[in-house]
């Protein structure tokens, strides 16, 4: 059977295997063996551990990487890297070069990448060198009548659903992290090393990392905007819809009637006087959507709107409107994202404990 | 110092755009601009281009005749010049074929800076910027917030999806910002007049010695098979559970990339 190349995300920080990579193997069993390729750092025994969980038969690594490494027979002797000379390597070999160095080794049917910032570059740059068609953002993958993937991807502002595949080389699939649900099928993996030379590229260098504060962003230059109005009913309501923002890593604002009632500063009023917010995504509950208010937020490239009245006029803003009691909604939201931030968090976590979850980033 | 700016014509909403018979993006059908995330780019370049004095900004598209209009909003808002790639063979590229002539025209333009947008808001693939980068062998530095230069390096900030990450990467580079790099400015009603004045040049194919059976529809690696419309977007939830309801919010909001 044809293998399916899954380039596996870690957190950068622990190097544990995110959710993405669970759902990138999943998908993969649908055409073919899935094997998980891990760049930079080796992975340890509980990222490999993961990996197999989700049907990876075999894991490949990097053979000059730093780390060491649980099991599995090394596939190369731990060689330096050629041509250059065995001292410390400054450039080590990038995802690309290692799945360009796998491509042509193994002969993967597809190759599916997860659609982050960073997982966009290592496409991008692989698809030429291989000289392969790619596909971005998919949003389901499915094996088509030859047997090879068909990739579905939402179009055009959403309102197209378009299937295609690779007609040339390799096919190379970014995908959407929510396109699958991780599903255990737990394997031993055998664990190989490639001894992979860097291309010679120049390359972009991180030079620091700071942290981004953990606070809640301010309310001017918020990316996300969560926004209450009367219709959240209560103070202790308030504080669940601010428990949302948290999770989301978003900005707390209030229609005007909210500050009224003390649920929000005044600086938090969104609206034709008060605040003008342009947020990527403005989640409006229990909000009428005055004319006045909608002056502060017109703005926002997407809304989502939870409200009791279909007739509100919020709703004729809203990408999704939701219709139904905004003080049932909030905490059941908040507990759905709570759990898909989770780390490879499939529906059969709670009978294996073998895991360290990372539930409070 | 020479900086290109990638500069695409997209039509104007989104929500009225059609794909052809041929399943492609049906452009004729629609009005089309410059897009917003490219004047992102052109703003940046500009800025560059106030702090020093050797500066000349390019704005460069490839797309049928009606995109020189895209050159025209990024010549009103400062570009000293504008390159247009037009040739019908053109018709129904894809990425990789889109970046091979963005790259063969980059390279006999010269350049110390490309800078693009972050996504097509047609195509919204956000690989044009990387895949220009392998072509032309060069660093790349994808969806920047921030960014400046010194005598030979380019330095960027950007949010790595929760960490935040400086960069800094020797020239030539190319770059793509993101709207949160700083606001664009308005043309001065003089600039679009001005505009008219400056020079667009027209390149074909041959100009750039690419053969045409590299590029448009028939050598696309990728194939459509399908389009089909599903229920409307603004679709609204009637009174359901509450624990669908969160369900079908968090799926939007991870399809949106907002968890
Ligand atoms: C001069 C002037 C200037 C103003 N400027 C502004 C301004 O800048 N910004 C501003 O916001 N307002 C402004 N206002 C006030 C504005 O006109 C509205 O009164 C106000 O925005 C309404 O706030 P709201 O949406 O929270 O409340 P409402 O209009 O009462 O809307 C509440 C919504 O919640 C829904 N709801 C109720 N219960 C539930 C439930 N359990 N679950 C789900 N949904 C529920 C209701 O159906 C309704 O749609 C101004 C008013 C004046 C006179
Ligand atoms: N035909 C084109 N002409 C000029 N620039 C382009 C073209 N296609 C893509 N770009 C640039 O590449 C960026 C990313 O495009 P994409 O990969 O299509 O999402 C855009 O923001 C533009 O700056």
């Amino acid at each position: 059977m044809a293998k399916v190349l899954a380039l596996v995300d870690r957190d950068p920080r622990d190097g544990t295997v995110l959710r993405s990579a669970c759902a990138l193997l999943t998908l993969a069993r649908r055409f073919g063996e899935p094997v998980a390729v891990v760049g930079g750092d080796r992975p340890d025994a509980e990222a490999i551990r993961t990996l197999g969980r989700f049907g990876a038969v075999e894991v490949w690594c990097l053979a000059e990487a730093g780390a060491a490494l649980g099991s599995g027979p090394a596939d190369q002797p731990a060689a330096p890297a050629p041509a250059l000379g065995s001292e410390p390597d400054p450039d080590p070999a990038t995802d690309t070069d290692l799945l360009h160095h796998l491509a042509a080794r193994l002969h993967p049917a597809a190759i599916l990448i997860p659609a982050t910032h960073r997982g966009q570059e290592t496409a991008a740059r692989l698809a030429v060198r291989l000289d392969s068609g790619i596909i971005t953002n998919a949003v389901d993958v499915l094996p088509g009548p030859d047997g090879g993937p068909v990739a579905i991807q939402r179009c055009l502002a959403g309102s197209y659903l378009v299937e295609s595949s690779v007609v040339r080389g390799t096919p190379v699939i970014t995908v959407r992290p929510e396109a699958a649900v991780p599903e255990p099928r737990p394997v031993t993996p055998v664990v190989r090393t490639a001894g992979v030379e860097p291309a010679k590229i120049p390359r972009a260098r991180i030079v620091a990392s700071p942290e981004i504060v953990a606070d809640r962003p301010g309310l001017d230059h918020a990316d996300i905007v969560v926004a209450g109005g009367r219709g959240i009913g209560s103070r202790a309501a308030f504080a669940v819809l601010a428990e949302v923002a948290d999770a989301l890593g978003a900005a707390v604002a209030g229609s005007h009637t909210a500050a009224e009632l003390g649920w929000v500063p005044r600086e938090a009023r969104v609206g034709l006087t008060g605040k003008t917010v342009q947020p990527r995504l403005y989640l409006a509950c229990g909000v009428s959507g005055s004319v006045r208010h909608r002056a502060g937020m017109q703005g926002a490239k997407t809304v989502v709107a939870i409200g009791d009245d279909p007739q509100a006029p919020i709703f004729k803003l809203a990408d999704l409107g939701v219709v139904g009691d905004v003080r049932a909604i909030l905490p059941a939201l908040l507990a759905e994202i709570r759990s898909r931030k989770t780390p490879d968090g499939g529906p059969a976590e709670s009978t294996e404990s073998d895991q360290t979850h990372s539930t409070d980033s | 110092m020479k900086i290109v700016v990638l500069t695409k014509h997209v039509p104007q909403a989104m929500g009225e755009v059609t794909y052809a018979d041929d399943l492609t993006v049906d452009r004729s059908a629609v009005r089309c601009r410059l897009q917003d995330g490219d004047e992102y780019a052109v703003e940046q370049a500009l800025r560059i281009a106030a702090r020093r004095l050797d500066v000349q900004v390019t704005a460069l598209t490839m797309g049928p005749a009606g995109a020189v209009a895209a050159l025209r909003s990024a010549l009103a808002l400062g570009a000293d010049e504008g390159v247009h790639v037009l040739d019908d063979a053109l018709h129904g590229c894809d990425a990789p074929a889109t970046s091979l002539v963005l790259a063969a025209a980059c390279r006999r333009l010269g350049f110390d800076l490309v800078l693009c947008g972050t996504a097509s808001a047609d195509g919204a693939m956000s690989v044009v910027p990387a895949m220009l980068a392998e072509r032309l062998a060069v660093p790349a530095l994808c969806q920047c917030d921030r960014l400046h230069t010194d005598e030979d390096r380019v330095h960027a900030h950007r949010d790595a999806g929760g960490t935040a990450e400086d960069l800094t990467a020797t020239m030539p580079a190319v770059l793509s910002v993101t709207d949160r790099s700083g606001e664009p400015r308005y043309p001065r009603f003089e600039a679009i007049a001005e505009a008219r004045h400056k020079l667009v040049r027209t390149w074909t194919l041959a100009d750039l010695g690419i053969d045409t059976r590299r590029v448009g529809l028939t050598a696309a690696a990728t194939a459509v098979h399908r389009v089909t419309r599903p229920a409307p977007r603004t679709a609204t939830v009637p009174g359901t559970d509450p624990a669908e309801a969160a369900t079908r919010i968090a799926d939007f909001l991870t399809e949106r990339q907002f968890l």
